[in-house]
C-alpha cells in the first residue's frame, strides 16, 4: 500500500477531486496549507507599504492507495492539477505500513 | 433672544447620533480591521472606552471649559457639572443640552482618531491617561479658542466649519508626535503587517462616510439652506478623494485596492470638513480630487522615506487633510470664483487676508498641539510607561492587556 500526498493550487481542487473519482479513487483527505517552493513569496501593497507574502495558500491531499492505484493517480493528479505555471504543486509517494477501517475492524487493502 | 425652533432641534438630535456612530462603530470597525489579528479587539476597546471617559470629562468640565464664558484662551467653570443647564436653557435655536451633547461626539472622535497612531504597541493604561489628560489640555483649549464666541481664533475670523483644525489637525498632529515618541513596532517596515479584516474596514469606512453628514451638517446647528450645502459638498469630496486615491494606485501599481479606496474617501472627508459651510460642490469636487492626490503623496512618504509608523496612517490622512481643508476653506469660499465659488468671506475680509488668518489657525494649532502632545506623552511614561514589552507586543494586545480574543474557531 502507498501513502500519496500532493500539493496543489486551491483553485485546482475540483478537478484533482473528479480526476481522482474517474479512476475509482475512494476517499481523501483535504487540508488547507500554507508554503513556499520555487515560486517563493509575491508583494502585497498597503498604501503604500510593500510586504512580501513568503507563505502563499495552497490544497493539500492525502490519499491510501492500493498499489495498482498509485500511477493512475498520478497521472490524473498532474493532468489535472497541471497548469504549467510555476507554483503547480508537487506529488510525494511513501510506503503505508498498515490500514485499518475503524467501524468493521478490517485491515489492510480491504480497508482502503 | 432666540426661540427654540423644533426642526432645528430635531436635526440636531439626528446629528448627534450620527456623528457617535461616527466612532461605535464606524472608526472602530475601520480601524480594527486594520491592525492584525492578535490586536483587534484593543483597538475596538480603545475607542469604546474613549467615548465613555471623554463623556464623564465633558459632564464634568470639558463643555465648560470649552464653552462657557471665559477669556481668549479658555473658557469658564460655570457651566461644571453642566450647572444652569436644564430643560429650557437654549443655544440659538435649540436646546443647550443638545448643543452640549453634539459637541461632545466631537470631544469624543478626535482622541479616538489618534489611536490609530500607537495601535498594536500602546499600554491600555497609558492610552486611557493620556487620551483624557489630552483630552483636557489639547482640545478643550483649542476647541474654546476656534468655536466659542470669545476665543482668540474665533475672533481673528479663522473659517473651520465642523473641524479641519479642533479635530482633524489635533489629532493628526498628536498622532504624529504620538508614532515618533513611541516608536516604531517590533518588525516595522520589513515584516508584513497587513490589515486582518478588510471586509470590516470598507465596513467602517461606509459608516464614517454617512455619520460624517452628521458631523458637516450638523455644524450648521440648524436645519437650513447652509447645512443642506454642507451636506452636498461633504459627499461630492468624499467620492472625489476615493476616486482620485483610486486612480493614483492603479496607475502607480496596476491595481486599485480596496484599502485605497476606502483611504481616499475618508482623506477627501477629513479635508472638507473645515470648508464645509462655506464652499459650493464645485469648489468640494477640487478639494476632494486634491485630498486624495495630497493625502496619497503624503501616506507614501511617512513610509518610504521617513519611516515613521503612524500605524493607521493618521497624520497623512487626518492631519494633512485637515490643513489641507483649512488652506482650501480660505480659497473655495470666494464668491468669486464663478462655479467653483462658495459662500463669500465675512465682511471686510478678503482672499489674502483671510489665507493669512488660516495659516495662522493651523501653525498656533498645530504647535501648541505638537508641544504638549510631547509633553503629556513623556509624562505619562514617567507614571505608566508607554509600550508594552516586546515579547507582550508579540503575542498582542488582546490577550496581554484584556485577555480576551477576537476570534474563536
Amino acid at each position: 500500500m502507498k501513502m500519496l500526498m500532493a500539493i496543489i493550487k486551491p483553485f485546482k481542487l475540483d478537478a484533482v477531486r473528479e480526476a481522482l473519482s474517474e479512476i475509482g479513487v475512494q476517499g481523501m483527505t483535504v487540508t488547507e496549507v500554507r508554503g513556499f517552493g520555487r515560486q517563493k513569496g509575491h508583494t502585497e501593497l498597503y498604501r503604500g507599504a510593500e510586504y512580501t507574502v513568503d507563505l502563499l495558500p495552497k490544497i493539500k491531499l492525502e490519499l491510501a492507495l492500493t498499489p495498482e492505484q498509485v500511477d493512475k493517480a498520478i497521472e490524473a493528479i498532474q493532468k489535472a492539477a497541471k497548469t504549467g505555471q510555476i507554483g503547480d504543486g508537487k506529488i510525494f509517494v511513501y510506503d503505508l505500513n498498515e490500514t485499518v477501517r475503524i467501524r468493521t475492524g478490517e485491515t489492510g487493502k480491504e480497508a482502503i | 433672544m432666540q426661540e427654540l425652533n423644533s426642526g432645528d432641534t430635531a436635526w440636531m438630535i439626528t446629528a448627534t447620533a450620527l456623528v457617535l456612530f461616527m466612532t461605535l462603530p464606524g472608526l472602530a470597525l475601520f480601524y480594527g480591521g486594520l491592525v492584525r489579528t492578535r490586536n483587534v479587539l484593543s483597538v475596538l476597546m480603545q475607542c469604546f472606552v474613549i467615548a465613555c471617559g471623554a463623556s464623564v470629562v465633558w459632564l464634568a468640565y470639558g463643555y465648560s471649559l470649552a464653552f462657557a464664558e471665559g477669556g481668549p484662551v479658555i473658557g469658564g467653570l460655570s457651566k461644571a457639572m453642566f450647572a444652569s443647564v436644564g430643560e429650557s436653557t437654549l443655544s440659538g435655536t435649540i436646546p443647550e443640552s443638545v448643543f452640549a451633547m453634539f459637541q461632545l461626539t466631537f470631544a469624543i472622535i478626535t482622541p479616538a482618531l489618534v489611536v490609530g497612531a500607537f495601535a498594536e504597541r500602546m499600554k491600555f493604561s497609558a492610552m486611557l491617561l493620556f487620551t483624557m489628560a489630552w483630552l483636557t489640555v489639547v482640545y478643550l483649549p483649542v476647541c474654546h479658542w476656534v468655536w466659542a464666541s470669545d476665543g482668540w481664533l474665533f475672533k481673528k475670523g479663522v473659517l473651520d466649519f465642523a473641524g479641519g483644525i479642533v479635530v482633524h489637525t489635533t489629532c493628526g498632529v498628536a498622532a504624529l508626535v504620538s508614532a515618533l515618541v513611541l516608536g516604531k513596532r517590533h518588525g516595522f517596515p520589513t515584516a508584513p503587517m497587513m490589515p486582518h479584516n478588510m471586509t470590516m474596514t470598507a465596513t467602517g469606512a461606509g459608516m464614517l462616510w454617512v455619520g460624517w453628514f452628521g458631523f458637516n451638517a450638523g455644524s450648521a446647528l440648524a436645519a437650513n439652506g447652509n447645512a443642506g450645502m454642507a451636506m452636498l459638498v461633504t459627499h461630492v469630496s468624499a467620492a472625489a478623494g476615493a476616486l482620485s486615491w483610486m486612480a493614483i494606485e492603479w496607475l502607480r501599481y496596476g491595481r486599485p485596492s480596496v484599502l485605497g479606496v476606502v483611504t481616499g474617501c475618508v482623506a477627501g472627508l477629513a479635508t472638507i470638513t473645515p470648508a464645509s459651510g462655506f464652499v459650493g460642490p464645485g469648489g468640494a469636487l477640487v478639494i476632494g480630487f486634491a485630498a486624495g492626490l495630497v493625502c496619497f503623496a503624503a501616506t507614501s512618504y511617512m513610509k518610504r522615506v521617513l519611516r515613521v509608523d503612524d500605524s493607521l496612517d493618521v497624520f497623512p490622512v487626518h492631519g494633512v487633510g485637515g490643513m489641507l481643508g483649512t488652506l482650501a476653506a480660505g480659497i473655495f469660499a470666494s464668491s468669486e470664483l464663478g462655479v467653483f465659488g462658495g459662500q463669500g468671506y465675512a465682511e471686510g475680509m478678503t482672499m489674502g487676508a483671510q489665507m493669512g488668518v488660516q495659516v495662522m489657525g493651523i501653525l498656533s494649532v498645530g504647535a501648541y498641539t505638537a508641544v504638549v502632545t510631547f509633553l503629556l506623552l513623556k509624562a505619562v511614561d514617567f507614571v505608566t510607561g508607554l509600550r508594552v514589552s516586546a515579547e507582550h507586543e508579540n503575542v498582542g494586545l488582546d490577550q496581554v492587556e484584556h485577555n480576551e480574543r477576537g476570534y474563536n474557531y
